[in-house]
């Protein structure tokens, strides 16, 4: 047997940046020469992005396809992974937690997303989402001298398994109606009872990995606890690789059963940007804040898919880059502040920014006002095509819940902008200057602005995905 | 015989399973995690799968389980008697949302084609079960190396003592 290893040749260049980074521990003692591999395992990021470019369709055996979703989504995965190495090595060298282990995880946990959207089978769709989620629970837990960090992971992975638990039954009944786990099996399947339960149950392991309500439980207390720079990287990838899983078992391969799956992503949907964007107005902790913001968020996402049409698979991945470059930056700001030894994590903390930090302030301003979805920025556009969306796809209301929604957001998000424009500062909170942190909010911002103020060719780029759709 | 196995098999798992959950020491947990891995093996040899029945007891039975006790031994002064701490109104919530579980996933396995398939020729002997996982399940099995990988570098990670502070950390100020 032959096997064509080059439509895999980018995830084996990230898994081989994770090993090297692994290794940069045990051959290093100076800072300086772990910055250089640091600096590797970047530009093998870069690599692995421009095979992803340049690579066309493809396929590994039955069980993994390289087409416009899997090599749109990769490339949102990788700048998440780059983006995550960029706003952690400041953080983590001025905290004494700057290990390579680290990075490895952030990198395998990469991996792990590129290959759940390129998933062709459910079985190996749940590997992926393993490999996608154990270092994420790893990375919540890795201030062991905090306690509340030791929590976040245990709550995250004890959650965390439960849901894979359920998600596996899904398949196995799944496997049971249609004697086969593959996708190609089930794109001609009948909708009988136990084929829909079983993906239900799938869709609640998947809907748990984005914090879809109900099964957002664990994500303030994650969130509050994890390292920032983790929390940055955690927030972003697991929902690139959870909706780029259901976008292609939902709309791309069971189109003919959307009467039967619509209702359903659309009552989460709706349910989820209620009880995220309600829940969010009351936090005082900015990382709660975002928390239940990144929970609000995964309700906008599933517009996209719950439209199950054309517009709406495009819309998504629109959103989920737009999504990748604000809310990195935004929980990439806090990375900055220190408050009396511990993170600076209270949206009180960032009074008194604009006098101390110009630039910084101005950057968070930007992404409050794109996770908001204020014009020009990027979060407006994707909003706008994923209502359209639901518009196209017969799902007024939804858009409707979704405007709403967006404008009740307007309170919290810009309440925590303008606690930065308002002085003076409050007494205890440091601010430490990170270069690497500072490149890495500096593009988010930049591609914030840029995807909102020229969203033509991040567009063109986004819709061809839709060509996949039968 | 086939459902007398699957009878027994059946009712051993489901025992061990609420042992698991309901025993107050760590020991008594893990042996009767030993009894959920033993009847799953004799649950696979009655679907005629008979090589997993013999690596389930290996694997699972023999080393998992092993290792599951050896860390208890290790950390037996540091675990004291655990009971299960419930929040108030715990019940009223989980017996109907269990029932409903339970009652719609019986529905769906009932309501599952019964037709019992011939089995292809060899079924479930090492040999076929080796040329599904190194032929079409080849990169699911290859990223399960990576996903090991990562249970080490976790195991190393949470392992390792705690530095000492040196910057912020999350939370508000509660070193260990």
């Amino acid at each position: 047997m032959t096997v064509d290893l080059r439509p895999l040749a980018p995830e084996v260049v990230v898994a081989a940046a994770a090993l090297l980074a692994l290794l940069a521990d045990v051959f290093t003692r100076t800072s300086r020469a772990r910055a250089v591999w640091w600096l590797v395992a970047l530009v093998a990021l870069g690599w692995a992005a421009g095979a992803v470019w340049t690579a066309g369709e493809g396929a590994f055996g039955v069980l993994y396809a390289r087409d416009g979703l899997a090599n749109a989504l990769q490339l949102v995965g990788l700048a998440v992974a780059a983006g995550g190495m960029l706003l952690a090595r400041d953080y983590l060298a001025r905290v004494g937690l700057d290990r390579g282990e680290y990075y490895a995880l952030v990198l395998l946990s990469t991996v792990g997303a590129m290959l759940m959207v390129a998933s062709q089978d459910l079985l190996f769709l749940f590997v992926a989402l393993e490999t996608l989620s154990v270092p994420l629970y790893v990375l919540a837990g890795f201030a062991r001298d905090s306690h509340r960090s030791q929590e976040a992971s245990l709550k995250y992975f004890l959650l965390g398994s439960f849901a894979s638990a359920l998600l596996l039954y899904g398949v196995a009944l799944v496997y049971g109606a249609t004697g086969s786990t593959g996708l190609a099996r089930l794109a001609g399947a009948e909708g009988s009872f136990p084929l829909l339960v079983g993906l239900g149950l799938v869709v609640v392991g998947l809907g748990f990995k984005a914090a879809v309500v109900p099964f957002h439980a664990w994500a303030p207390d994650v969130y509050e606890g994890a390292p920032v720079p983790a929390v940055a990287f955690m927030s972003v990838l697991a929902k690139v690789g959870a909706v780029g899983a259901l976008v292609r078992l939902l709309p791309l391969t069971l189109p003919h059963l959307l009467p039967a799956w619509q209702p359903l992503l659309a009552a989460l949907s709706a349910a989820t940007m209620v009880v995220g964007n309600l829940a969010a107005l009351r936090q005082t902790n900015l990382k709660r804040m975002l928390a239940y913001s990144s929970v609000s968020h995964a309700g906008y996402l599933l517009v996209g898919v719950a439209a199950g049409n054309g517009t709406g698979v495009w819309s998504a991945v629109y959103y989920l880059a737009a999504y990748a470059a604000m809310n990195l930056g935004a929980f990439g700001v806090l990375t900055f502040l220190e408050r009396a030894g511990v993170e600076a994590d209270e949206v009180e903390d960032l009074r008194g920014l604009a006098d101390r930090s110009p630039a910084l302030a101005a950057a968070f301003a930007v992404f409050m006002a794109s996770l908001t979805g204020l014009p020009p920025t990027a979060g407006f556009v994707g909003k706008f095509y994923l209502f359209m969306a639901a518009l196209q796809g017969g799902l007024l209301w939804l858009a409707v819940v979704g405007v709403i929604t967006s404008v009740v957001s307007v309170a919290y998000y810009l309440r925590a902008a303008y606690a930065a424009y308002l002085g003076p500062g409050r007494a205890g909170v440091r601010l430490h200057p990170g270069p690497w942190a500072g490149v890495g909010l500096g593009v988010s911002a930049a591609a914030t602005l840029l995807f909102g103020v020229l969203p033509g060719p991040l567009t063109t780029w986004a819709q061809r995905v839709a060509a996949l759709l039968r | 015989m086939e459902v007398f196995l699957f009878a027994v098999g059946a009712a051993l798992s489901l025992a061990g399973g609420l042992g698991v959950v309901a025993a107050r020491q760590p020991v008594h947990s893990a042996l009767s995690l030993l009894v959920v891995l033993g009847s799953l093996a004799i649950l696979y040899l009655t679907l005629a799968a008979e090589f997993l029945a013999v690596l389930q007891v290996i694997v699972y039975a023999g080393a998992i389980v092993v290792l599951f006790l050896f860390v208890i031994m290790l950390l037996h002064t540091r675990t004291p008697e655990s009971r299960p701490s419930r929040v108030g109104g715990q019940w009223a919530l989980a017996v109907p949302l269990g029932l409903a579980l339970w009652a719609g996933l019986s529905a769906a396995v009932w309501g599952l084609p019964g037709a019992r398939r011939d089995l292809p020729q060899g079924f479930g002997t090492t040999e076929s079960v080796g040329r599904e996982l190194f032929g079409k399940f080849l990169l699911p099995f290859e990223v399960a190396s990576l996903l090991l990988l990562v249970g080490i570098v976790a195991a190393v990670v949470l392992g390792s003592s705690p530095t000492t502070p040196a910057g912020p950390r999350p939370g508000g100020g509660d070193q260990a």
